[in-house]
């Protein structure tokens, strides 16, 4: 099976990042993954760092509460509060850098998120990411800081894709 | 009032005056006239073009030219390209393991 490729858009104007992809799993099942903190732990973080849930509360109003784990095993913990959720079909939350207990930091920038899930097919699922923050000075900040959590892409791939913007 | 790139090229007329530039450096008054906006408002643009390096000026005898500097663009393409580097991560894991719950579903 070829890969599927993720389509990546940005918007200055409105500061805004979005992230459209295919998956070849049933709708149910991708929304599981998704919302899931046992399946979450498996994949949310990108390598070579793990995610670990301390918290995971999926309602409105609740909050999914994790940290990024880094090879040194330094940790980075962010809270995600749920706002609306319609099942199967989307989410918004806030997401926030905090301390162990969820308390959050104020000095870094709040991120807000929007998730739609849709099935183009019964064995395809749409998942479309949308990632906008208060001020692009936020944006910037979130790079020094390597996303979540000193996260830097292996910096050899980095020109490779920066070829391929 | 410190300027960041991506606030910089959030403007589409400060976008626009990139494009200018990129083609060839100009003088303040050449970009102006490219304009409906009042000078004023341009030459305010250009300066937040200037203060975050996407811009430099050159004086040559009573004019000043203004440049270009993509090395400066660069850091939205960094951005981008960390921001897709660590999604790319994210999804090849979570097909994966789609992958491998489906095998056992069938």
């Amino acid at each position: 099976m070829t890969k599927r490729e993720a389509v990546f858009s940005k918007d200055m104007e409105n500061k805004k990042v979005s992230v459209v992809r295919l998956f070849d799993a049933p709708l149910e099942q991708v929304w599981k993954a998704w919302t899931t903190a046992e399946i979450l732990d498996l994949w949310w973080a990108p390598k070579p760092y793990k995610a670990e849930t301390g918290l995971m509360d999926f309602r409105e109003g609740g909050q999914w509460l994790y940290c990024m784990v880094s090879p040194e095993g330094a940790k980075t913990w962010c809270r995600v509060d749920y706002h609306t959720i319609d099942s199967q079909k989307s989410i918004t939350s806030v997401v926030v850098f905090c301390d162990e207990q969820g308390n959050e930091n104020p000095d870094f920038p709040k991120v807000y998120w929007k998730k739609q899930f849709s099935q183009p097919d019964s064995s395809t699922t749409q998942v479309d990411v949308e990632i906008s923050f208060d001020q692009t000075a936020d944006m910037e900040m979130l790079l020094k800081m390597g996303f979540e959590g000193g996260f830097t892409a292996g910096l050899n791939n980095l020109d490779e894709y920066l070829e391929n913007l | 009032m410190r300027r960041d790139v991506f606030q910089a090229i959030a403007d589409p007329t400060r976008r626009a005056i990139l494009a200018l530039l990129a083609l060839h450096a100009m003088t303040p008054n050449a970009i102006a006239e490219h304009f409906e906006s009042s000078r004023q408002a341009i030459s305010k643009h250009i300066k937040i073009l200037t203060e975050c390096q996407l811009v430099n000026q050159e004086q040559s005898g009573r004019e000043i030219h203004y440049h270009f500097n993509p090395q400066k663009m660069k850091e939205v393409d960094t951005w981008v390209a960390q921001f897709r580097a660590q999604w790319e991560s994210r999804f090849d894991q979570l097909d994966e393991l789609l992958k491998n719950q489906n095998h056992k579903q069938s």
